[in-house]
């Protein structure tokens, strides 16, 4: 069985699926604090399946982009069942999933752009053409610095709707379309390395404050 | 029953640690420091922290099983630090702990920081003397504990009231045109220098002061006292005698730790002291403590300074005596707390 985490958006997401077949698909009720949700979260996703830990044949983890504390307990999470399962760990552009899932439910028929929050009054973005594939970015941007007259997927349509006022398809990536997304081979499946987009906020110090 | 193995991960600061005991014996300390990274920002930068944490995890945990010649499926306990350290540090270590929990479907214990690096000293010195007093000096922490079972609770006696012991030597390094961390480079500059050459304050150790911060510590008036005592130099176009400064510094620092420690242990009757953190590994403080403790009677133990820094070893071990005890463990929900108070053994 594969389980597919992500944890790029406020919410966790964690599904199970046997084959294609998502048998189980839950959302965190809470948003944030994803380091205290997702190993619960898991645990009842197994339940729910009467599964165990011993069924899991693959892991699947949202990449990113997104917020980097809460996207970096996902990866290490994957990456660490994955070492303790002897099991293989697929990464997923987190926006891809979005767009995966937009394509399959009918909520474009067009080029389209998926676009999530990325704090900073500013968003992650990619574009796709109609079939659901990625044609550029992903990237970090103001959302006026992105001109589309294409519909645009994600929470970033609902967070800037003057910018991008035909908002359509999920809001948050979902764990159960990751799953399908990587179960029908519907994007690239790539290394759970994540995608920060963003360099670290540093700063070299300044040479000592005279005291006196 | 074989005594408990127990894997511990430490991610409070810069160095993702993963290590192995069983029981008191330990097996394996496997440590990945990202400390080149801060190196030239002079100072640990948290994101740069988090994200190397998250690169080391895996292959620190592997080198770790590898060292101690076990598989993760015999491990019988996982424990981690839940606090106090920088959040989004601490997430990484404490979500890949729970990961290997459920993986191997094993209890998991979210410990201090601080009361890991008293449990510790088992791995080295066997069971802890009951009570002991710990002193804990490092980059992030200057305190005074009492500790009668270090799985249940310690008793903080005093705590600085402005820079960790730590922090001032990595300060004053910097003001020396020493490297970052400053402690030992300090420690060996100090060496060939005279610790009489200049005579530094004692923080909180006036009369006044001792009144109402007895246990108490405060290197930030030292730290200034430095700074404006190599400007006078430099102003005056003299050079700065490096080893000379580095060595009264270090005396200041050394001879305020160790008067306060012991001055607690004879107050609450304790003749068993034990120093920690990452500012134990000084040599002065080893050997100034040893010395004055003998005069009063007073046992000192400090485990090797390889066990002084930050570690996963300290973790295992505290886990390893948490299990021996039957202790209960922490849920899976168990947040990373920046703040955790020292009273919280176990979150
Ligand atoms: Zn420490």
């Amino acid at each position: 069985m594969l389980l597919a985490l992500d944890t790029s958006s406020p919410q966790v997401a964690v599904a199970l699926a046997d084959g294609d077949d998502v048998v189980a698909d839950l959302r965190s009720e809470q948003t944030m604090k994803h380091g205290e949700q997702l190993a619960p979260l898991i645990a009842r996703v197994l339940d729910e399946a009467g599964a165990s830990r011993t069924d899991l044949t693959a892991v699947a983890v949202g990449a990113g982009p997104g917020p980097f504390t809460g996207l970096r307990v996902g990866l290490v999470t994957a990456r660490t069942l994955g070492l303790v399962l002897g099991i293989p760990v697929h990464g997923v552009c987190s926006l891809d999933v979005l767009a995966a899932e937009a394509v399959a439910t009918d909520a474009v028929s067009t080029a389209f752009l998926v676009a999530t929050d990325a704090r900073r009054k500013e968003v992650y973005w990619a574009t796709y053409d109609a079939t659901g594939r990625r044609t550029s970015g992903p990237a970090v941007d103001r959302p006026g610095e992105i001109e589309t007259e294409h519909p645009v997927v994600g929470e970033g349509a609902h967070l800037y709707p003057m910018t991008f006022p035909s908002a359509t398809g999920p809001v948050r990536p979902s764990a159960g379309w990751l799953a399908r997304v990587v179960a029908r081979g519907l994007a690239e499946v790539v290394a759970p390395e994540p995608l920060y987009l963003r360099r670290p906020d540093a700063m070299a110090p300044h040479p000592p404050k005279a005291v006196s | 029953m074989n005594e408990p193995l127990v894997l511990g991960i430490e991610t409070s600061c810069d160095e993702t640690g993963v290590g192995i005991v069983r029981g008191h014996t330990l097996l394996a300390d496997a440590v990945a420091s990202s400390v080149d990274e801060h190196a030239r920002f002079g100072g640990v930068v948290p994101e740069v922290a988090s994200r190397a944490h998250l690169e080391a995890m895996v292959p620190t945990i592997e080198r770790a099983c590898e060292t101690a010649g076990v598989r993760l499926d015999d491990v019988d306990a996982i424990a981690v630090t839940s606090g106090p350290g920088l959040a989004g540090a601490l997430l990484v270590g404490v979500a890949a702990a729970k990961a290997l929990a459920l993986g191997l479907g094993k209890p998991i214990y979210g410990v201090n920081h601080l009361a890991a690096h008293v449990a510790v000293d088992q791995l080295e010195h066997g069971p802890l003397p009951e009570p002991c007093l710990a002193m804990l000096v490092s980059g992030g922490h200057s305190s005074l504990l009492e500790v009668d079972d270090v799985t249940v609770g310690v008793e903080p006696l005093g705590a600085t009231i402005d820079d960790a012991a730590g922090e001032a030597f990595d300060k004053v390094a910097r003001l020396l045109g020493l490297p970052f961390p400053g402690g030992p480079h300090i420690d060996r500059a100090a060496t060939s220098g005279s610790s009489v050459y200049v005579d530094f304050p004692r923080g909180l150790t006036s009369r006044k002061d001792l009144e109402r911060h007895r246990f108490d510590f405060s290197f930030s008036g030292l730290k200034t006292a430095v700074a404006r005592w190599v400007e006078a130099r430099e102003r005056a176009g003299e050079p700065v005698p490096v080893a000379d400064v580095a060595a009264s510094f270090q005396e200041a620092v050394c001879d305020v730790l160790v008067r306060k420690a012991l001055d607690a242990a004879t107050t609450r009757g304790i003749e068993d002291i034990l120093i920690g953190g990452g500012v134990a590994a000084n040599s002065r403080l080893r050997a100034m403590a040893t010395e004055r403790a003998a005069d009063l009677g007073i046992r000192v133990r400090v485990p090797r300074p390889g066990l002084c820094t930050d570690n996963g070893a300290m973790v295992a071990a505290l886990g390893a005596e948490l299990v021996a005890r039957g202790r209960t463990p922490s849920a899976l929900d168990l947040p990373a707390d920046s703040s955790q108070p020292i009273t919280t053994v176990v979150a």
